[in-house]
């Protein structure tokens, strides 16, 4: 068991996400940078399915209660155990009564634990992914107790550790599609959109991220269809606003942009007031 | 069956976004459900799931698409492969909605605004059939076509940060209820008493796509002995089966 003595910015267990109960208006969620969370499992020999803690900018303070293999991936929250300093992408073994607790970040903005066997926390509609309304928490919060499958297994790949391109957190670049009805912004709107520089605003989250620069805006909305995390709507007020995991599944301002899937990832690790432009590769 | 003119892109690596005419209507959404049922029933092994709205159809991949072409190539084939599924069975619901005001906040406005008297808007928003088209924007939240077009009304300029769990509301040409409590932009007209999505995993709405829905006026009393009911769990909706 893994006991949360202080929460960090924001802390929440996700998986690969929910599928197949979109018909419900239930959105897909799922870790945000897929690719950190995939190496964080990889190194400990999990499934790619297993639920993980995913920590956004400032990190938790976790006891474990038990012995346990560990490893954490994508942002680098200068992760101490028992105020030594850990490695990131590595296997750590943790003993009984060990504390975690993270520090200056140096890089990248999400965080990823994860712990053998992944979490035993509530699994609702096929996905340990936290959510708003639909499971009973919509974060960590300080007294958790988060269970896990107990056993340790130290002997096994006991010194795996992933190399890992650190290029994936500083990507000046977001690589894109034209989105369905990118055709209808003017010659001069769609070089505008390629060629601005943007910058994330503090509006950003799970949900959507938010951009500081305003385009002109001479779309009509559409009727409402359907969206998917990496979509960019463009709002009447000339706002982009770029989907996350957590979006809605349908949405009626036009999408002009898709993000490809691992420059979501890329996204995912840029934070508040960080720059990028949007390249377009279709 | 009318063949409708559907256009296919590419929507991400991993989906294709099938569009039929950009309307609203009913004659649409049953061929958007007819296809999508067979889509389903097909068995394309790559296929993780096939979502719907008013228009369109998004067919997600389990991988990404090598070409665009081909898997277009077989949708289309799909398409006109379809059959009519006979015996289809949809629900009608009874919603108990009360248009009190003290649920209905922006009742006097939109009856100043439309020039109608607040019971003329509750007996035009309750005496119609609504066909649910989808459920997305929020975990519950349906779709509704078939709004009175005297009832048209724009969106509030800013929206309400927090609004009470099963308000009815009217947003431009659509009406829906909020099923839980949520921002909200569309103006508030009463509240539902009912749930319009349960931690039931295997059926958290009752309502789908295709089914109709009737708004039942009812009194504050009625709505506050149908809450505890439904709180209790002893509350069964109102319903008949129809067949499509």
């Amino acid at each position: 068991m893994v006991e949360v003595l202080k929460t960090g910015l924001y802390d929440t267990i996700q998986d690969i996400g929910r599928f197949g109960v979109q018909k419900y208006g239930i959105p897909f969620s799922g870790v945000m940078d897929l690719q950190s969370a995939t190496i964080s499992n990889t190194v400990l020999g999990n499934s790619i399915s297993d639920s993980i803690l995913e920590i956004t900018m400032t990190g938790p303070k976790l006891l474990f209660h038990c012995d346990i293999e560990i490893a954490l991936a994508g942002a680098d929250l200068s992760p101490k155990i028992n105020s030594k300093t850990i490695k990131m992408n590595t296997r750590i073994h943790v003993t009984k009564n060990d504390i975690l607790t993270f520090g200056k970040r140096n890089y990248g903005s999400r965080a990823y634990l994860a712990v053998k066997g992944g979490f035993q926390t509530e699994y609702y509609m096929n996905s340990y992914s936290m959510y708003g309304t639909l499971t009973k928490q919509s974060k960590l919060i300080k007294g958790d107790q988060l269970l896990i499958s107990e056993v340790s297994d130290a002997y096994e790949n006991i010194n795996a550790s992933i190399k890992i391109d650190k290029t994936h957190f500083n990507v000046s670049e977001i690589k894109v599609f034209k989105g369905m009805e990118f055709n209808c912004l003017s010659k001069i709107e769609q070089n505008t959109l390629l060629s601005t520089k943007f910058t994330i605003s503090k509006d950003s989250n799970r949900m959507a991220y938010h951009v500081n620069e305003t385009l002109e805006n001479t779309i009509e909305p559409i009727i409402t269809s359907l969206v998917l995390p990496g979509t960019v709507q463009l709002t009447p007020s000339g706002k982009l606003m770029i989907l996350m995991r957590d979006c809605q599944t349908t949405g009626g301002y036009p999408r002009i942009l898709q993000v490809s899937e691992a420059a979501i990832n890329h996204l995912s690790q840029k934070g508040f007031g960080e720059k990028f432009r949007l390249k377009c590769i279709d | 069956m009318k063949d409708f003119e559907l256009t296919y892109h590419r929507f991400s690596e991993r989906s294709i976004l099938v569009q039929w005419p950009h309307r609203i209507s009913k004659n649409i959404l049953n061929d958007v459900l007819i296809f999508k049922n067979h889509l389903l029933k097909s068995n394309i092994k790559q296929v993780l799931q096939v979502n719907n709205a008013y228009n369109s159809i998004l067919v997600i991949y389990k991988c990404t698409i090598d070409v665009v072409y081909d898997e277009v190539f077989a949708l289309k084939a799909l398409y006109f492969s379809r059959a009519n599924a006979k015996n289809h069975v949809f629900r009608l619901w009874r919603i108990p909605v009360c248009y009190d005001d003290k649920f209905g906040i922006d009742l006097d406005e939109m009856s100043i605004e439309m020039k109608l008297s607040k019971s003329e808007i509750i007996k035009r928003h309750s005496e119609v059939f609504y066909t649910v088209f989808f459920i997305g924007f929020l975990p519950g939240f349906l779709y509704l076509g078939g709004l009175d077009k005297q009832l048209f009304f724009p969106r509030k300029k800013s929206p309400r940060l927090q609004i009470e769990k099963g308000a009815v509301a009217i947003g431009n040409q659509q009406t829906g209820i909020y099923p839980n409590v949520s921002p909200a932009g569309w103006n508030i007209i009463g509240n539902s008493p009912l749930e319009f999505f349960n931690n039931e995993p295997n059926l958290p709405c009752f309502a789908k796509a295709g089914d109709t829905i009737q708004f039942i006026p009812v009194s504050i009393e009625v709505h506050n002995e149908i809450l505890k009911a439904v709180q209790n769990g002893t509350y069964s909706i109102e319903s008949e089966v129809v067949y499509g």
